[in-house]
């Protein structure tokens, strides 16, 4: 607890699929905890793995940090990966640039940012070729 | 309908089982796991014959009731694993993807 809110910060690695989730899960677990509805909690897990798994497959892995106030929860999703040349593009559902090896996984199919949009209050995407990028999601709790 | 009533619907073999009295009240069939988190409804039960860690994940992000793997699909043993650790309930069955949901949903009323 950090006065008013709680923070949670996770560093999310790359390439590891095994783990890939565990943050969501965990902020999932907390929102359980503080009794936030689980409609809300589905939002916010949702949101929160497409980010996780894209910064495991596209920007070999990241910092995921979770704000969780009184009546929302803001989610940043940094990387410092390759970059996003066209974000209006890679918002396009279907549009994906996972390997096969990565749509082998079940992964690619292209609907993780628009999922993140979806289910998403707010959602703000920044990026830069070759410096990284950044997701910032809020969600308020009905 | 219950875990325990689907899984003696589709003579499921019980891989994980977490909670057999859940109520499952939908039905979601696919394998690319973003249509999953995007599509599939909270309580359903997922038609699918992927088989790896992440789909653990996902059923349990997702709030699904019952993972239903088909067409005879092993897990594997990671996803069994995970599935116990984070209480995702989890059925096998030799029946086609399509079959299974068209049962379920015969009995799903």
């Amino acid at each position: 607890m950090n006065g008013d809110h709680i923070h949670l910060e996770f560093a999310v690695s790359g390439n590891n699929f095994a783990s890939a989730g565990s943050a969501s899960e965990e902020v999932k677990g907390t929102l359980k905890k503080l009794g936030i509805p689980s409609c809300d909690i589905r939002r916010v897990a949702i949101a929160m793995y497409e980010g996780e798994i894209n910064m495991v497959i596209h920007a070999g892995g990241g910092v995921a940090t979770a704000d969780i106030y009184l009546d929302r929860i803001e989610i940043v999703l940094a990387d410092k990966g390759k970059g996003i040349p066209d974000v209006e593009l890679a918002m396009t559902p279907g549009w994906s640039t996972a390997p096969e090896d990565i749509r082998a996984l079940g992964f690619g199919a292209g609907m993780g940012l628009p999922n993140m949009k979806k289910y998403t209050d707010e959602f703000v995407i920044e990026s830069e070729v070759g410096v990284g990028t950044t997701v910032r999601m809020k969600i308020f709790f009905s | 309908m219950t875990v325990n009533e689907l899984a003696d619907i589709l003579n499921a073999r019980i891989d994980v089982l977490a909670d057999g009295e859940r109520e499952i009240s939908s039905g979601y069939c696919g394998d690319f796991l973003s249509n999953v988190m995007g599509k599939a409804p909270a309580d359903s039960a997922w038609f699918t014959v992927m088989s790896n860690v992440n789909v653990c994940a996902v059923a349990s992000l997702t709030d699904c009731a019952v993972v239903v793997l088909c067409e005879g699909t092993e897990p594997d043993p990671a996803l069994t694993e995970r599935a116990k650790q984070n209480e995702v309930n989890l059925i096998l069955t030799g029946l086609p993807v399509y079959e299974a949901a068209v049962e379920t949903s015969r009995h799903l009323g």
